[in-house]
């Protein structure tokens, strides 16, 4: 290693990008968490009237605002994909041609080299995403959808809205509410694992490359070596 | 056959007068849920229509179908149904027995082509040709094809002829397969349920009778006005269920105190069905009213979805006591060991670019 390195600021997240992540991981925080507590219900032994306390209620309040609120976020996120800058449109997730499936592909055998087996030490130079991370992102936006389509399917009897109504024709695909849940259920998993994944390489990231991982998703601003 | 009667021809000639006529009127729009302003449209149909034949079909089944219909807690619509509007085929109720009963669908599939209702208790078996059902020497699929043949549209009773029931449940071994898998060109409405509520059996027919519609359906085929809501929705403990007071094991507190079963695997958030509302043996009680959960009985697939006492169920593919937070937690530990050993890996290899940038 050389022992000055030049940096050179690049703006690679938008506004749009950075809001969306922020209130997406705020909305999957609260998701996780109610969902969890509305799938299993900590046990009381009371006294109580029914009528006394509703915050089973709340809880499930809370999961149907954030459920809505990361909804309308992904719109807009998925809008952006078209309006955006390379790093933020659908091309930086699904590759859109055969030299980027490549790219990817040889991206993602790199970053198993060098980041995973830790075989080749220099880390790879790349401003966006590396292939391994967007292919990661493209799996998390289907299981936002899934997530999406199913949750509304079964918040669609008790509601008076036309918008999940819009969702009815998802649960006969399944076979009835009780397979839909069940489904809705189990993707959390799915959350709770990219979580975990998606914040221990922000840190090592950071750590190994000093290019502003994290402080690159408030300020929209990554590092790169100048060459 | 000569002209066929109406409804009204009919009581006369069996002697009963125009105010139990006008009774009866009252009684069928009771049941079908209609408003009493508009009897008068019911005792117009009844007058002027004929009556419409009816041949009712047993297959795989219990029999818990007919049997929860004839205890509807209107005794007299199913007895004037059975007895006196239409039914001119029901294996197991009808007098006639042998060559004079098969007789009796076949005139009406024969003579009224296009006119009859044809309701279907049982799911029909599939493999090996069929043979797993038969009657009178021909399988269950022979007897419904020509059957539906000239039907007006069909009724699938329960949960046998409407999604394939217990009979249905893996490994299937007979092939039972639900009516409108078979007959797909015909008007089928679903009432599903193990067995269907006996008054909103009765209800289907009486407005299929009187109306000669089709009741307004939801997406898969059950009739709006008794399966639009969960049973969880209108259920009396729903209270205890929003105040997140559950019963936690059968013999707790809670249990005697009535509160919600939810976490003892009722299936009432999943169910749509009038159980609540309606209820059973005369609005006497329902399971949930008895503290026993909802099994989903009118469900697609519910005998497959247990373990019935426990809310999360087993997640497919897994094998027995594998629930989806189990694999789900398993995976997260797994997901973190990994991470711990990259880390520990990470800390070695790189341990030079680390302490170089942290250095300066």
């Amino acid at each position: 290693m050389a022992a000055t390195t030049t940096y050179e600021r690049v703006y690679v997240w938008q506004a749009p990008v950075r809001m969306y992540h922020w209130i997406n991981a705020t909305c999957v925080l609260m998701l996780v968490a109610t969902g969890l507590v509305i799938g299993n219900p900590p046990a009381f032994i009371s006294a109580r009237e029914a009528s006394a306390s509703y915050w089973f209620g709340w809880v499930r309040f809370l999961h149907f605002t954030a459920a809505f609120l990361m909804t309308f976020a992904f719109m807009v996120r998925v809008y952006w994909m078209f309006k955006g800058n390379e790093y933020a449109r659908w091309t930086a997730f699904v590759p859109n041609s055969l030299a980027a499936f490549r790219r990817q592909l040889r991206e993602a055998r790199m970053v198993l080299w060098v980041d995973i087996l830790q075989i080749q030490k220099k880390p790879i130079d790349y401003v966006g995403h590396n292939g391994l991370a967007a292919l990661s992102y493209f799996v998390i936006f289907l299981a936002t959808i899934f997530q999406i389509f199913t949750g509304l399917a079964l918040y669609e009897p008790m509601s008076g809205w036309w918008l999940p109504h819009l969702f009815g024709w998802v649960t006969p695909l399944f076979g009835g509410d009780a397979i839909v849940r069940l489904w809705h259920h189990a993707f959390v998993w799915v959350f709770v694992l990219f979580t975990i994944i998606h914040v221990y390489l922000s840190i090592f990231h950071d750590m190994t490359e000093s290019r502003g991982e994290i402080s690159s998703i408030v300020t929209g601003v990554r590092f790169v070596e100048r060459k | 056959m000569g002209k066929r009667l109406t409804i009204w021809e009919q009581a006369q000639l069996l002697g009963h007068s125009r105010r139990e006529f006008l009774q009866f009127c009252a009684w069928l729009a009771a049941a079908a849920g209609i408003e009493a302003s508009q009897v008068g449209q019911i005792v117009h149909a009844l007058e002027t229509k004929p009556r419409i034949p009816v041949i009712w079909f047993h297959f795989q089944e219990c029999t818990c179908c007919s049997e929860s219909f004839i205890r509807s807690s209107h005794p007299i619509v199913s007895d004037i149904i059975l007895d006196k509007i239409s039914l001119d085929y029901t294996q197991t109720l009808q007098a006639a027995s042998g060559a004079a009963c098969e007789k009796s669908w076949k005139d009406v599939v024969k003579n009224q082509a296009g006119k009859y209702l044809m309701l279907v208790e049982g799911s029909i078996p599939t493999e090996a040709d069929g043979v797993y059902c038969c009657i009178n020497g021909r399988t269950a699929l022979d007897t419904v094809k020509e059957a539906a043949a000239g039907a007006k549209a069909i009724v699938a009773w329960g949960s046998c002829a409407s999604n394939g029931c217990i009979q249905a449940a893996r490994p299937n071994p007979t092939g039972a397969t639900p009516v409108h898998k078979i007959i797909t060109d015909k008007p089928i409405i679903k009432v599903p349920g193990c067995p269907p509520i006996g008054e909103v059996m009765a209800a289907t027919i009486v407005h299929l009778l009187t109306f000669d519609t089709i009741p307004q359906l939801d997406r898969v085929g059950r009739p709006m006005a008794f399966y639009s809501r969960r049973v969880h929705d209108t259920c009396y403990r729903r209270p205890s269920y929003d105040a997140g007071l559950f019963v936690e094991s059968w013999d707790d507190d809670n249990a005697r105190r009535g509160y919600c079963l939810y976490k003892m695997g009722c299936r009432g958030p999943v169910t749509y069905n009038a159980c609540s509302v309606t209820k059973w043996n005369n609005g006497v009680s329902y399971p949930i009213q008895s503290g026993h959960g909802c099994i989903g009985c009118s469900e697609e697939n519910f005998w497959d979805n247990g373990p019935f006492y426990n809310h999360l169920t087993n997640f497919p593919g897994f094998g027995i006591e594998a629930t989806a937070d189990k694999i789900g937690v398993a995976a997260a530990v797994v997901a973190t060991a990994g991470l711990v050993g990259h880390a520990v890996l990470t800390s070695v290899r790189k341990r030079e670019i680390i302490n170089e940038k942290l250095e300066k």
